[in-house]
């Protein structure tokens, strides 16, 4: 094989890692490099630094060590069957990239990931080996994500946890059903007691020592996860319980869904047709819904009939239009989780409304200035001077306020 | 009308001395407010020679919010040539409205935040958007942006990137003013030209194919892309000149992957799977001849659907010659994420009552009733459920065989779930507690409390009370096994 450039292994290396969603920089807490001389910091929300037309954001320089793999999962381009071009990194060719980007503000920081070769030890102790070589040579206080192998011996997870922001394993798809069809090889209940020792290593080290008294550094950043959506026949309704299940067990700070893509040498075993990303987008919202609103996962999608959101409507106003019973609910009265329920109002918008009423009496327009667009919150409030009256329970309310179906930019 | 104002009524042009000078502002408003000049009545500039401006009223003190100085101060810095009006306006309106700023509905207010969050989010571009490039080598080392801002954050943004580059020494020029940091100082000079930033670096030709690598053509969203990376900051960016042809090839590329035949497997693919993933022979649940086997053979079990929610399966522990068996009801949270039974809050009890009356943990055997956690998540914690008849009774049949591999002298049933597994018949713990019971096959089960029972009691008297007896059992149970 002919010897590879490090640009040409960086088009191969990126290309392997596009297909993970996760791209977050956030959580790492506040560091710089005042006192240290250093380069980098994190200062919570992290930082978009370019948008590609995919419309996803570029916070970190996101690349494979490797895409040589001995895992045959075949929704993944990396699998060992494909024929896709390998490569291999040098932990330098790592190092260097990421110090070359940063220092131009180009990145956040590095998510690492890697196909496993050989053993999943020696591939972890590579990745590990990066992350020290950034933290302790480069004095490097930028964000690192890694992605870690849930086969991976404790000892190398513990040093991950030292020098990373993130950990983050992934569970692949929804069901233990579908990681057994479509990636054989892999273990689910491997994975989930790598999630649950990450979770007791986290919280472990997130206690003061009793001798220093101050909190050993583990990644800070938490966990997260990502799982494909749309390879197999899953639901809707069954991918939030695995989510609600995920967060509520290992403390995951994000769930990352992916709508499946079609790869460069496809698999046979999965559908050829182009990514369903507005069920990728339903799905996030719902999962807003779980984490920020108040819903219960049942209810969300609780009387309809296949399990299955919306696709032309948002699932609050889903919810809504099923619950009409519920309202409409006054915004000068009703208490904040209530007003979480209110289709068109977002956290903030409810967080303002809450602020603006001590002091004046809300009506239609004061509403209409707190909010995106008052056509859909109309339908589901009482405000001063304002009632839907029959409108709420009328039949044709769904027509009224949901948008006009667009043809051929959505694909399902 | 009868008395006169205090000044007469006149209009009074201020000129403050540069585009951010929020003290100037500060100073005018201070004079002209406690002067009783409307806001009607004043027109603000940039530069100049203004009028002379009253002294402020001795003994009137102008009361607003610290949470108004610090954001009227970010407004300062938007390009909107009416900012300081409105923030007189503001700063007026206060003195009679003193929530004013919390009523978001309100017109000024609304204005107010959409400038402060203008500046802000145009602070934060520039924190993503600006591009370095490098010139000079070693000691020569130096990192030059050219930026074009909305409006005049230059100040605003610079902390950022000291904090981030520290030790870089580098330079930011924008039309209206230039920020160089030398690893010690911050220096804020004039403005500049694009031409006086190096025109290329290097590293450029690397980031451009990560950006064309990174994106997925199948995924093309160009106006999410250009919502957030609007096209005004587009010539500034190494990367940008990319995106025509990115989005133009985009549909053709995904089209090639989606239409692309499968291919015959890669020629090592075979060599792989015959090396790290020879064919795994399935393995019958036979009679297990030890503890360590039928644990082995627990991991997978699917005899009920609880294995589903659960991280996996918590068998029983402790010594293979066990005489004394404790069998609680079910894994919790820590149990499940540990895979061992008893290590929880009410494990950290059983355990402290164990030795209080005198067993050693290491010589008995704890197991549960049913070996998966069942429960409801809440958000970001897991809520016990009390497992079902069904449950209890498809997990028996792990009970049994542990019983048969050990063959104790004596069960304690911890709980009522526990002793209607053992029993096979519905007990009331609070009544039949402390009785021993023989089972048909001669085995004795003693029905005690769940310690997680204890945990559950508010009334700290009443806990130290039931805490007592249970340790009070236990010694029951040690004599029993000594005797």
């Amino acid at each position: 094989m002919a010897v590879l450039s490090t640009r040409e292994k960086l088009a191969i290396l990126s290309d392997a890692a596009k297909y993970d969603a996760s791209c977050a920089s956030s959580g790492a807490g506040g560091r710089d490099s005042l006192k240290s001389g250093g380069i980098g910091s994190t200062e919570g929300m992290g930082i978009c630094h370019s948008y590609a037309p995919d419309g996803r954001c570029i916070s970190l320089l996101k690349i494979l060590l490797t895409n040589f793999c001995i895992y045959d999962c075949s929704y993944c381009i990396n699998r060992s069957s494909s024929n896709v071009r390998r490569a291999r990194f040098t932990v330098d060719e790592v190092v260097r990239l990421t110090m070359d980007f940063y220092k131009r503000n180009y990145i956040e920081g590095l998510f690492l990931s890697s196909g496993v070769i050989r053993s999943p030890d020696e591939t972890m102790t590579e990745m590990v080996e990066v992350a020290r070589r950034l933290r302790l040579d480069e004095k490097f206080a930028g964000y690192i994500h890694l992605k870690t192998i849930p086969e991976a011996s404790a000892e190398l997870i513990e040093k991950a946890g030292l020098y990373a922001d993130r950990l983050s394993i992934n569970v692949e798809l929804p069901t233990d059903e579908g990681v057994k069809r479509l990636a054989p090889e892999k273990r689910p209940e491997t994975i989930r007691v790598s999630m649950a020792k990450l979770r007791s290593k986290i919280e472990e080290k997130a206690e003061p020592t009793l001798r220093t008294k101050t909190r050993e550094r583990f990644a800070p950043g938490g966990q997260s996860t990502q799982m494909i959506v749309g390879a197999d026949a899953t639901s809707d309704a069954r991918i939030l319980k695995t989510s609600a299940r995920l967060y509520g067990s290992y403390q995951l700070r994000r769930v990352y869904y992916s709508a499946f893509s079609p790869i460069p040498d496809a698999s046979s075993a999965l559908p050829l047709r182009k990514p369903p990303l507005m069920r990728e987008h339903r799905l996030y919202q719902a999962d807003w819904l779980m984490r920020f609103y108040g819903f219960e996962q049942g209810e969300i999608l609780d009387g309809t009939p296949d399990g299955m959101l919306e696709l032309e409507i948002d699932p609050k106003l889903a919810w809504a239009l099923r619950n009409r019973a519920s309202f409409p609910l006054d915004v000068n009265r009703a208490d904040k989780e209530r007003l979480l329920r209110i289709p068109g109002l977002g956290t903030r918008a409810v967080e303002r409304i809450l602020e603006t009423r001590r002091f004046k009496r809300l009506r239609l327009d004061d509403v209409g200035r707190l909010c995106q667009s008052i056509t859909k919150v109309r339908p589901f409030i009482v405000a001063d001077g304002w009632s839907p009256g029959a409108a709420t329970d009328a039949a044709r309310l769904r027509e009224a306020i949901a948008p006009k179906p667009r043809q051929l930019e959505l694909f399902r | 009308m009868t008395g006169q104002p205090a000044f007469p009524l006149a209009a009074y042009a201020v000129h403050l001395a540069g585009p951010t000078d929020f003290d100037g502002w500060r100073d005018a408003a201070r004079r002209l407010s406690t002067n009783e000049v409307k806001p009607e009545d004043i027109e603000w500039h940039v530069g100049g020679e203004g009028d002379e401006l009253p002294a402020p009223t001795p003994g009137v003190e102008l009361r607003v919010s610290r949470d108004f100085i610090e954001r009227a101060a970010i407004v300062t810095c938007h390009s909107d040539s009416e900012r300081f009006a409105l923030l007189y306006r503001l700063l007026w309106r206060q003195r009679s409205e003193p929530h004013l700023l919390r009523i978001a509905s309100d017109p000024d207010v609304r204005r107010f935040e959409a400038m402060e969050k203008s500046v802000r989010r145009d602070e934060h571009k520039m924190h993503a958007f600006v591009r370095f490039r490098k010139i000079g080598d070693g000691d020569e080392e130096r990192f030059v942006a050219w930026f074009e801002p909305d409006h005049f954050i230059l100040e605003l943004a610079a902390p950022f990137f000291v904090r981030r580059f520290t030790g870089m020494h580098w330079a930011i020029l924008t039309p209206h003013g230039s920020a160089e940091w030398d690893r010690e100082r911050l220096a804020l000079g004039p403005g500049a030209s694009k031409d006086d930033a190096p025109a290329a670096d290097q590293s450029e030709e690397m980031w451009r194919t990560y950006f064309a690598s990174i994106f997925n053509p199948a995924r093309l969203k160009v106006k999410a892309m250009q919502a957030e990376m609007p096209k005004k900051y587009w010539r500034n960016l190494p990367e940008a000149s990319l995106i025509p042809e990115l989005i133009s090839g985009a549909d053709a590329a995904a089209r090639e992957m989606i239409a692309r035949m499968p291919t015959m497997p890669a020629a090592h693919h075979q060599a792989i799977q015959a090396r790290h993933w020879p064919a795994l022979e399935p393995s019958p649940e036979t009679e297990a001849h030890s503890i360590d086997a039928l644990r082995q053979q627990a991991s997978q079990c699917r005899r009920c659907p609880l294995w589903s929610e659960a991280t996996q399966t918590v068998f029983g522990e402790g010594s293979d010659n066990a005489e004394l068996v404790f069998v609680g009801e079910q894994p919790g949270d820590q149990e499940d994420l540990q895979g061992r039974p008893f290590v929880g809050p009410a494990g950290k009890i059983f355990d402290a009552v164990l030795g209080e009356a005198g067993i050693e943990r290491t010589a008995v055997y704890v197991t549960n009733a049913v070996k998966h956690f069942k429960f409801e998540p809440r958000g970001k914690r897991r809520i016990h459920s009390k497992p079902n008849a069904g449950e209890v009774q498809a997990c028996r049949w792990w009970l049994a065989q542990e019983l048969t591999l050990l063959k104790p002298k004596l069960m304690v049933a911890l709980g009522a779930t526990a002793a209607q597994s053992l029993l096979e018949a519905p007990v009331a713990i609070t009544k039949q507690r402390g009785q021993t019971i023989k089972r048909d096959d001669g085995l004795a089960v003693f029905l005690t409390i769940h310690p997680s029972y204890i945990l559950r009691i508010r009334d700290p008297q009443e806990a130290a009370a039931e805490r007592a007896r249970f340790v009070a059992d236990i010694r029951t149970v040690r004599e029993m096994m000594a005797g």
